[in-house]
């Protein structure tokens, strides 16, 4: 008998003034009985609404009635299937706006927490399982994979385990993009990131870290000189974006990117660490996107007083909305229908103040969307001395400028087939944030996969032309 | 990991070390830079490529022991490793269309400027350089600029070596006695810069600085190494680090550049402390 229970199953978590000075996961996960007992919530419904909602069609009713069943090493076999970073995406999807948002029993009631159950399964495995794996016979094929984000990680593994040498190339000194230079430790424990790493060099995968495609190599010379037979552009999307407003270049204004970098790619938070950091007192983030909760969450964990500053309302707030929860909860302002005109100054160089004024929506337009737009005569102050633009980002020109013929849109997305990933360049594919601009670490996994059976049918001829 | 195949004392400040690094050495141009880190605790600091081979596959680099990281980086030995050496990054120098041009280096700086004016000369352009150092004991490559200089003007702050006085009496003394250059290409400390700049906008002579922000990615990815320049923002890691130099907003680099005095001066405390506690 299904649990008719009306609300998930609590996540355990860290309590919001004592994580708010930490770093470590704020969410703790279930127990296996809390798990269990979530599983049974799932009505195993005929037509599987749900699978809809996820961008890579896990089959959810099944690896949630394994769960049920306490056959995790199944469950987690039958999720494997259609993911490769399971432990990261139960984490990190939006899955309200997913697949729990086509879950039935949240017509009456919390969805089943298909999330929470993902990342207890891949926890589950990665504490308990011992699928040894093992490197497949090689079938003689060389691929590159630029990138080593969510969309070049999910390429390269679906490649190796066809048998494909594959190599990443990756421009910083370590492989995981976003995953471990953006999203924080305690949202997103490296050491799950580097156990999705290190599980592809199992498999054969070479890592070629502080190789800037464009710089070091160009996809010319991988594909001439090296030998690459197909190259998948995983590059991702992060050349920031500034408002072009005046006191931008003072001192203590970040672009969220380089504030996050240092915090989490270059651990500036660890006594360790040699990477300085400012620690703001008084931090204004700008923006209302995952980046920004994730950059506000940060300098609030290095000791400052925290606001987000959004132009729209509550509602309108991109970031997940259990992430605007947890800010919230640990006591991170929102300055909402605000928007910034100016960053103030000392004689110093240092900032000293945020200049903003006061929005309001407009009607709805044609298109349904209602416009921030400025309030007249409502200009006013805040003090702060770190001001963290998290305004969104694009990708980042360099592997355009420096390979000829590859088709951009004047955004500077990569121009592809969708059903496959291809490029306007013969044996170049290319997926994930590249492609579609900041998205999400789901759908980049995906254009990873759909680019890897696409390039396995191209090297078997059946897609060649 | 990034051998270092020769480890050289330019001055008692000044190391320079060749690194093998073929990928590198194979692409590097002058005016390129790459980023390294020391340690796997480390930072990521930017040096300019000082010299290449693209036969042994090595990198040349030529660093003033100024802080915590470069004082680290000494730490290594010749056939010790660097942990990671990413590059070329940056725009190489505009060397193209020059047949006469001044090159001005000012310290350390020097060792960015001499690729430049060895490409130079190599492409036949007349090449009158002008070092300058604070003092005889800190004078380095000196012979090398000889080679690739049809006039070398050595300057030092108080005359123990070359002429005493400034670079930019150097320079002023030779444009003012009829040289005429169609451009400038200055690399050193950003006063001595901001000041060959101003001198140079007198004379409308076309004027290339070599700028260096604080940085960490070198790819575009942070921002961290923005500048302004004719009134516009610009990612010196990408879009420099050469820019047109009467358009630079000197203080404004200037200022950023201090962002973390404190945090390195501790740093580079703790640093000494370490090394001299491994003496003992
Ligand atoms: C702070 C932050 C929080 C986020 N939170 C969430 C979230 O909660 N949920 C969610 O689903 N999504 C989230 N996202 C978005 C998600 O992380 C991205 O959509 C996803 O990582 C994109 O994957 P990707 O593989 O396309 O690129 P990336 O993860 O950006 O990886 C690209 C990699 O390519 C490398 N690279 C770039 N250029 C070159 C080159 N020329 N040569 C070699 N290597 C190169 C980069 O260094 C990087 O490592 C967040 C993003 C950020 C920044
Ligand atoms: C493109 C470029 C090329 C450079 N080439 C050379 C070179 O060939 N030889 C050389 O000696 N130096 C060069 N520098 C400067 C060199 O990067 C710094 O001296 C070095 O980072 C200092 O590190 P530190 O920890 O030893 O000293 P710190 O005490 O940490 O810093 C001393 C000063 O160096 C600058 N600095 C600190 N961190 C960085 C950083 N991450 N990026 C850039 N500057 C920083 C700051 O102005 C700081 O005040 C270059 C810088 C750039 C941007
Ligand atoms: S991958 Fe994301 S969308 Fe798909 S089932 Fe898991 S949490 Fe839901
Ligand atoms: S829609 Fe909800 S209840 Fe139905 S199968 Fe999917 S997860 Fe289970
Ligand atoms: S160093 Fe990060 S953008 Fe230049
Ligand atoms: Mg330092």
């Amino acid at each position: 008998m299904a649990n008719m229970s009306l609300t998930k199953n609590e996540m355990p978590a860290q309590e919001p003034q004592v994580r708010n000075q930490n770093f470590l996961e704020v969410a703790l996960g279930y127990s296996k009985e809390q798990a269990i007992d979530e599983a049974n919530r799932c009505l195993n419904c005929k037509h599987k609404p749900c699978i809809s909602g996820c961008p890579v069609r896990i089959d959810i009713p099944a690896f949630i009635q394994e769960t049920a069943r306490g056959n995790f090493d199944t469950a987690y076999e039958i999720i494997s299937r259609s993911s490769s970073l399971p432990a990261v995406c139960g984490r990190v999807c939006p899955q309200e706006s997913q697949c729990e948002q086509k879950c039935v029993r949240g017509i009456k009631g919390e969805p089943v927490a298909i999330g929470r159950l993902e990342r207890f399964v891949a926890d589950y495995q990665n504490t308990y399982g011992n699928t040894k794996l093992t490197k497949p016979a090689s079938n003689g094929h060389k691929i590159a994979v630029i990138g080593s984000g969510p969309s070049g990680l999910a390429c390269a593994g679906d490649l190796a385990k066809k048998g494909y040498s594959v190599t990443i190339f990756e421009a910083l000194h370590l492989a995981g993009g976003v995953l471990v230079y953006g999203i924080p430790e305690f949202r997103l424990p490296k050491a799950i990131v580097q156990k999705e790493i290190n599980a592809l060099k199992e498999l054969g995968v070479e890592i070629a870290t502080n190789v800037i495609i464009g710089k070091t190599l160009s996809i010319e010379e991988l594909q001439n000189e090296y030998g690459f037979e197909a190259v998948f552009v995983g590059s991702g999307a992060g050349l920031p974006n500034f408002m072009n407003i005046p006191g931008e270049n003072l001192k203590g204004v970040y672009s969220a990117n380089e504030f996050l970098t240092r915090v989490n790619l270059m651990k500036a938070y660890t006594p360790d660490s040699t990477t300085p950091i400012q620690k703001g007192k008084k931090v204004m983030v700008v923006g209302g996107g995952n980046v920004a909760m994730d950059a506000a969450r940060c300098a609030k964990r290095l000791g400052a007083e925290v606001t987000i500053v959004y132009r729209r309302t509550e509602n309108e707030l991109p970031a997940r909305h259990e992430e605007v929860e947890h800010a919230k909860e640990e006591g991170i302002q929102f300055k909402l229908l605000t928007s910034p005109i100016e960053i103030k100054g000392d004689s110093n160089g240092w900032v000293t103040g945020l200049c903003c004024q006061e929005m309001t929506l407009s009607q709805p337009d044609d298109s349904g969307r209602r416009k921030p737009v400025p309030l007249e005569n409502s200009a006013f102050e805040m003090e702060a001395d770190c001001v963290i633009m998290s305004i969104g980002t694009s990708p980042n020109p360099l592997i355009k400028d420096t390979t000829k013929g590859l088709s951009i849109r004047n955004w500077g997305g990569i121009i592809v087939d969708e059903a496959t990933g291809l490029t306007s360049l013969t044996g170049v594919y290319a997926g994930g944030d590249a492609v579609t601009g900041a998205a999400t670490v789901i759908l980049a996994m995906g254009a990873g996969k759909t680019a890897a059976e696409a390039i396995d049918s191209y090297l078997k001829g059946e897609g060649a032309s | 990991m990034y051998r270092i195949v020769k480890k050289e004392s330019l001055n008692p400040t000044v190391t320079l070390m060749e690194v093998e690094a073929p990928l590198i050495a194979k692409k590097a141009e002058p005016g390129q830079f790459i980023i390294l880190r020391v340690d796997s605790n480390g930072e990521r600091i930017p040096l300019t490529i000082a010299d290449f081979n693209r036969a042994t596959g090595t990198v040349t680099i030529i660093y003033q022991i100024v802080g915590a990281t470069t004082q680290a980086l000494d730490h290594l030995k010749e056939g010790e490793n660097i942990q990671d050496f990413a590059g070329p990054l940056g725009r190489p120098t505009e060397t193209e269309d020059f047949k006469k041009v001044a090159v001005v280096g000012g310290g350390v700086g020097c060792a960015i400027a001499y690729p430049v004016a060895k490409k130079l000369y190599e492409q036949g352009c007349e090449v009158h350089s002008i070092t300058g150092f604070r003092n005889k004991e800190l004078v380095i490559l000196e012979e090398e600029f000889k080679k690739v200089s049809n006039k070398l003007v050595l300057m030092t702050d108080d005359g123990s070596y070359g002429t005493k006085g400034l670079v930019t009496d150097a320079l002023k003394t030779l444009i003012e006695s009829g040289e005429k250059y169609d451009a400038v290409i200055t690399i050193g400390p950003l006063i001595m810069m901001k000041f060959v700049c101003a001198l140079t906008k007198e004379y409308q002579i076309k004027t290339l600085a070599s700028m260096n922000p604080i940085m960490i990615d070198g790819t575009g990815m942070c921002g961290g190494c923005r500048l302004s320049v004719g009134g516009k923002t610009k990612f010196a890691c990408v879009d420099g680090p050469d820019f047109d130099g009467h358009e630079i907003d000197f203080d404004e680099a200037l200022t950023r550049s201090s962002i973390y005095k404190p945090f390195e001066r501790r740093a580079h405390e703790e640093v000494c402390h370490l090394y001299e506690m491994e003496v003992k």
